[in-house]
Parts: C-alpha cells; structure tokens; sequence
C-alpha cells in the first residue's frame, strides 16, 4: 500500500514534483507558499532523480528560467503566491505565444497589492482570463484537498505537454498551510536527455541535429498575417482543450433545486453548507469546477431544467460568477457571496447568504 | 587564368562559416552585430560544437540572431536572456550556452538577472554589445550613453543631472566572484575582431571546464541611430567611447 | 455510528499548540481516519493566539473551516474568552488554569481542567507541556488508541528527536491521570 503522510498542501506539491519527474523547479521566495521551495531543498532531489531546484533572485527570473527550461523539452515548474504570480505574467503570457509546457503553481493570498498573507480567491480573472498580454489562455486547475495538490502536478505535467501550454494550478493559502492525509502516488521516472530528444527533438532546443534546421523557440513575429496565423493556431488548440479536458465534480446534484457553485477551498466549505442545507429540507447541489478554465459551462448548463436558482461562492468581489452567469445565460436567477481581503465564510454564514438571496 | 584556374582549394583563404546561415543580414552597413555574429559561428564551427550550442537572444537589433546563426535557439523577453541560459545549462550541463544581449538589454531592464547570473557563476557565455544606444527602437538613451552624447530620449545630450551616469556594467561584473572571465574588446579593425574571436572561444572552453561566467564586452558602434557614416563612426568610437570604455581584459583566471 | 471530532486547540505562540494538533492528526492518520489540520486562518483567527482546527472523521472531511466545535483546547484568556462560546452544545472544552483569572462559565458544556504548566515545570520537562495537554484531552476523548498516538509522534518527529519520544509519551501518561472535570 502507498505510504499515507501528513502533509501541508504546499509540501504536497514538492514530493509531487519530484515524484512526477519534474527536471527543474526555479523559484522565490513569498508567503504563504514558501514552503514548496523549503521542502524541496530539505529533499535534495538533485541527489536522488537529478532534478534541480534553483532560488532565483525575483519571480520575473523564475519564470524566464521556466521559459529557458521547458524551450530545452525539460519538465519545468515554479510557485508563488499573487503578487509574485504578477511579476511572472509578462513571462506566461510569452511561454504561451512560444507554446511551450510549464507548470506554475499560484498559491493565491487576499490582494490587491503587497495585500494580505490570509487566503484569497482574487486571482481568478488574472489566472482564466489571462493576466499577460495578448490573446491566450492557460490550462488552470483548482484543487480542493492536499492530495489534489499533490495529483494535479503530475495532471498539470501531463496537459502540458499534450498541448504545449502553461498550465497553472490555481490553490490558496488555505489548501497550502493546511495538512492532509495525502497518498503518495507510484513516481514517475524522468526522462533522459536521448529521450527528451527523441519525444521533443522536432521543436525543443537540445542542440541542432545535423538532419535539422535550427530549432528556434519564439513568440516574435513582425509580420501580422504570420501573427495573425499563429494567433488562430493558439484559438484553435484553446478549442480543443475546451473540449477535451472539463473537469468538475458534483455533490447531491441530481435533484437539486438550487446550486452553489465553488472552487478550492471554498467548495470544501460550501460541502458542508449542503449538508447544513439538505439537514434543512432544502435540495441544494454543488458544482465544484476542477478546471477554471476550460470552465464546465456544460455541466451547469444540464442542471438548469431543474434549477430554481444558482448562487457563486467565492473569496473574492465576484469574478468565476461572471463565467456562471454566461452558462446560465439568463436562464435562472445567479447569485453571488463572497469575502474578501483573507476573509474566510463559515459554512454557516454561506447557507445564511444563500437563504437570504433565495428567500428561503 | 581563368577564374575556375583560382577557385580550387590550394587557394583558399577566406570562407564564410558553415554555422552561418545564407539569409541576408538585417543589420545596418557598419554594424558590429554581423561581424561580432560571423565571429561567434567561427568559433562554433571551429570547435565543432554546433550540435551541442544553444543560444539566447535578446529583444534589442539581435533579436533575430537566431536567423542568421545556425543553432538552436531560444529568443528571450527584454533582459532575461541569463535567466534562461541559467536553466538551460542547469538542466543540460554537458552542452554550451551563449546569451547573446545589447547594452539595453543586459545593463538596464535585466540588470538583476546578468548581476545574478554572473554571480551564481553560471557556466555560460555572455557576449554583451555596447553601442550606447538603444537601435531597434530607434536610438533612445541606453545606460550606457556617454554623458552629452544625444539619442532621442537625450536631445540635448545625456545630462547627469537629469540622467545619472553611464553604466560600466562590465567592470561591476568583473567583481563578482562567480566570473572567471571578463574582457572588453572591439571589432572596428581586423586585430579587433582576431583578439574579440580569441576571447569567446577562450568564453567557451571555460565554460566546458566549469570555470563560472565568462562576459565579452564587445564595445560598437551604431552609425544609423548615431547619425554618422559608418567609418566616422568608428573613429568617433576610438575616440569618445574608449577613453570611458578601456579595451582589454578584467578579469581572467 | 460514524466517528467526527472537530477540535480548536488554542493558545499563546511558542507553546506547541501547532505541534499538538499534528500530531494528533498524524495520530488519527495511524488509525486509518480522514484528517485535517487547518492552522490560524478563517473566521476563528481573530484574537492574537496561535490556533489550529483539527478534523478526525471515518468520513471524508467536508470544510476544513468551522464556526463551532466538538472540543476546545484553551491555553491562555484571551483563547478561552475566544472559544468557548464556539463550543457546541454538550461539548467539551478543556482548559489549563494556569495564568486564567476569568475561569469557563457555560454550564450546557463539560468542563476539564488540567494543571500542564505547573506539572510539566514540576517534572522538569516544560518542552513537552504540549503533550501534557494532548494527554487529558485524549483520556476525555479516547478516540485515538494508544497505540497509534506512538506512531503518531514517531512520524511527526524528524529523527533526531526520537530519542525525545519516552519523554513525550511520559507526558501524555500524566496529563491522562491529572485531568479533572470541573
């Protein structure tokens, strides 16, 4: 049996890492995140799997040091926490033009600004909406437990290269500082140098083959209709994840009469406002999106027949509530509870919330 | 004779480098990049490492180097070339990293990451042109203009007072431990460019015995943006640019 | 009947109230229980104390984050001014008298008191207050065995401080003898 250990959310993330076969992590330090650095230099990987951990001198580095690392086919990542995840955008918003895999984690704390070093949801807009420049996307991922943490870095790896693309699991410091049981799974080898250049070869910088043009790894292009086709390659692949990869999990959904729908930390708190809900005689459900983005707009959109309303709990003003309201598309009345600064809801304050809106 | 009689391998004295590609060079007559480019293939293909090269390069006139030079490439965001050779070497220590970045790029906006790079002692190439101006976004002040030189940005000439003074990043690099190999040099004159093609392939082959950072300066001109022929440009390097910018090497152990 | 214990344990930084609840969830972990260890953060973190909400259930453990609970654990005033109140109707709140001038009142509760400070500084061994604690907590709530508390601390302790664990375990046996309901 795999061994079970207690573990923070953010140390999940280290042995993940290593255990996935990640080939390099560079990061910096920032609350409330610092903990997957710590634990990976207290793990000595470059001792046992080869992979390097590198502290880089500010976050803009770290994700230029990703860029570096995933042009040479390597399995790359970083974490950080909001502000840190800013200064890294410039730098995603160029790995999806260039299309190359990384994995950022964004450990998400109250902003706007320096901020707080509480919990947050308030990076949403940021992380699915884009956050750099241009027109891109990445894969996010929101996990709800530490061992989500810890699978969605091997998952995150795994769509990242399929695809090409960044991939950004969006936690919070909820899930980071808190601990778990979590199941470490059977680790991944990495991959050798002559395999990354037999599997990647076609497009990675490992050094130009003598049957090869140069490999040249860029997002630049002066010319506007080249530009232009890029930009339609990248929409293109968007399609497909969007159709390939909704992930989302349901709880007493099946004849439920109204609906939260939540992420992260705050779908494990709205779990239990259904129970509190249900105890009450009131059929409530909730959607838990996995991925931010591809959104699951399908799955709400299949509940709506049944549905007299749906209410978005967030930590933050409002922002996934705008992606539910363009699944229900005006179908049934969309509500919105939220806290913000670090602030966390009770169970028991959202079922007040959602009672209040509802007039219940 | 016949032409045909001359062309036969007896003769040969000058050929253009296998590691440089035959796309037509965007930069301006005059220009150190090409030379500085054709010098850099010739130490690839001299050392027979084309396969095992990988280059960055910058957002400034170099920006398309990758087209000209036969490697693979990776093209950086403005300043952050040493941040992805870092990890490129890091991840592949056995293959040769050269950054290749302009003054604007390297001593203003990626400052922090050349510093850091040059101190962690990564076992990279660094070459760094300096022409004191910004080029391909049309000749605005660099750190490293010289005081009362004019650019866009600096009409009047580069003024303390309103500009602080010019950058000599290089001799900042030299202090730092992780460097084993800082020099500055030039190419307006074929001694120039033997002693600036010395020097990188000595860049080179301490980065394949792990010695740290090796940074060639390559002091330039940029005639178009300072509004000059490309021969007075020259002279108006030796005269201005090399007193505040001694050639030479800084450090090299 | 399934098994759910949700648990605030509270008290001044520095007096292992963090080490306390791993432990215990490491503890409950051994026991094959779902766990959650949840430190100072949402609605509870007001207060200027150091406080962390551990879960033990057979079931899978919903929000980590709670308004009231099974069990307080108070180590200083301004914890116990904080939690009992939290405390769910015919809970249990647990508390170390020492430096406490307003003592609990809430009559729908039960009460427990242990003397940690005086009786870890009377054996000589205030490093494992904590565990003095954890001790009368688990003879009031004996959901974890005895056992699986020993594995417990053997995987919350890096190795070097094994050869602490006869000392710990000494700790805990005196906080089982000396609680005392009030």
């Amino acid at each position: 049996m795999a061994e079970k250990l207690l573990k923070k959310g953010n140390e999940a993330i280290a042995l993940a890492a290593i255990r996935y076969g990640a080939d390099g992590y560079f990061g910096y330090p920032i609350t409330p995140q610092s903990e997957v650095m710590e634990t990976l230099m207290e793990e000595m990987p470059w001792e046992t799997t080869g992979m390097v951990v590198l502290q880089a001198e500010s976050e803009t580095s770290s994700i230029n040091m990703l860029y570096g690392g995933a042009c040479c086919g390597k399995k790359v990542m970083t974490s950080s926490s909001s502000p840190g995840i800013s200064l890294m955008c410039e730098g995603i918003s160029y790995m999806a033009g260039a299309e190359l895999p990384c994995l950022v984690v964004n450990v998400i704390r109250g902003g706007p600004g320096l901020g707080t070093i509480q919990p947050g949801q308030s990076d949403y807009f940021q992380a699915v909406k884009g956050g750099g420049h241009g027109d891109y996307k990445v894969i996010v991922l929101a996990p709800a437990s530490v061992q989500e943490m810890y699978d969605f870095v091997g998952l995150s790896f795994d769509l990242a290269f399929k695809y090409r693309t960044p991939v950004m699991i969006l936690s919070d410091g909820a899930i980071g500082q808190m601990m778990e049981k979590v199941e470490l799974r059977e680790p991944v080898r990495r991959l050798t140098d002559e395999e990354i250049a037999e599997k990647y070869g076609h497009w990675a910088t490992v050094g130009k083959q003598p049957h090869r043009k140069g490999n040249i790894i860029s997002s630049l292009s002066l010319e506007a209709w080249e530009m232009e086709a890029i930009n339609l390659r990248l929409q293109e692949k968007y399609k497909k994840i969007k159709e390939n990869e909704v992930r989302y999990e349901t709880l007493l959904c099946e004849d439920a009469e109204y609906l939260l729908v939540a992420f992260g930390s705050s779908a494990r708190i709205c779990e239990n406002t259904v129970e509190l809900a249900r105890e009450k005689g009131i059929k409530l459900g909730l959607l838990r999106p996995i991925t931010l983005f591809p959104f699951p707009e399908k799955p709400i959109q299949d509940l709506l027949p049944q549905l007299k309303g749906v209410m978005s709990v967030e930590l933050n003003a409002g922002q996934m509530v705008e992606d539910v309201k363009l699944a229900v598309n005006g179908k049934v009345p969309v509500e919105f509870y939220g806290r913000m600064g670090g602030s966390i809801f009770s169970p028991q304050e959202v079922f007040t919330a959602f009672s209040e809106k509802f007039n219940l | 004779m016949d032409v045909k009689d001359i062309i036969n391998p007896e003769n040969f004295v000058y050929g253009k480098s296998k590691v440089l590609t035959d796309t037509v060079m965007h930069y301006c007559p005059g220009c150190s990049h090409g030379v500085v480019h054709k010098l850099l293939a010739e130490v690839i293909e001299e050392m027979d490492i084309q396969d095992k090269t990988i280059g960055v390069s910058p957002v400034g006139c170099a920006v398309f180097a990758y087209k000209y030079i036969d490697i693979d490439w990776q093209q950086a965001a403005h300043g952050r070339a040493p941040a992805l050779a870092t990890a490129t070497k890091r991840l592949y220590p056995d293959k040769y990293v050269v950054a290749y970045q302009g003054d604007g790029d390297l001593a203003s906006i990626g400052t922090a990451e050349i510093i850091h790079a040059c101190n962690r002692g990564e076992n990279i190439v660094v070459i760094f042109i300096n022409n004191a101006i910004y080029g391909m976004t049309g000749g605005q002040m660099a750190p490293t203009t010289l005081i009362d030189m004019k650019t866009a940005t600096t009409p009047y000439g580069r003024s303390v007072e309103l500009n602080g003074h010019p950058l000599k990043i290089t001799e900042l690099i030299a202090q730092l431990e992780g460097t084993c190999f800082v020099t500055r040099q030039a190419v307006h004159t074929p001694a120039g460019a033997r002693r600036t093609k010395r020097a990188i392939r000595k860049a080179f082959e301490n980065s394949a015995q792990k010695k740290g950072t090796s940074l060639i300066e390559v002091v330039s001109t940029c005639n178009s943006n300072w509004k000059m022929s490309p021969v007075q440009a020259n002279e108006w390097m030796v005269e201005n640019m090399f007193p505040f910018y001694p050639l030479g090497d800084l450090k090299d152990r | 009947m399934n098994m759910k214990e949700e648990i605030i344990i509270a008290g001044f930084g520095g007096q292992g109230v963090l080490s306390m609840g791993r432990i215990l969830a490491y503890s409950g972990i051994m026991q094959d229980k779902e766990v959650t260890w949840m430190p100072s953060y949402g609605p509870e973190m007001r207060g200027g104390t150091a406080n962390v909400t551990v879960i033990i259930s057979d079931k899978r453990i919903s929000s980590p984050i709670l308004q009231c609970y099974d069990t307080a654990i108070v180590l200083n005033q301004q914890a116990l001014d904080k939690f009992e109140p939290m405390v769910k109707e015919g809970g249990v709140l647990l508390y170390d008298p020492n430096g406490i001038s307003r003592h609990p009142t809430r009559k729908d509760i039960k009460t427990y008191s242990i003397n940690a400070v005086d009786l870890a500084n009377e054996m000589e061994m205030s490093r494992v207050f904590n565990m003095v604690v954890l001790g009368a907590y688990l003879k009031v709530k004996p959901i974890i065995e005895k056992d699986n508390v020993l594995a417990g601390l053997k995987k919350s302790l890096p190795e070097r401080y094994h050869h602490l664990i006869p000392l710990n375990q000494k700790a805990i046996e005196v906080g089982m003898q000396h609680v005392k309901e009030v």
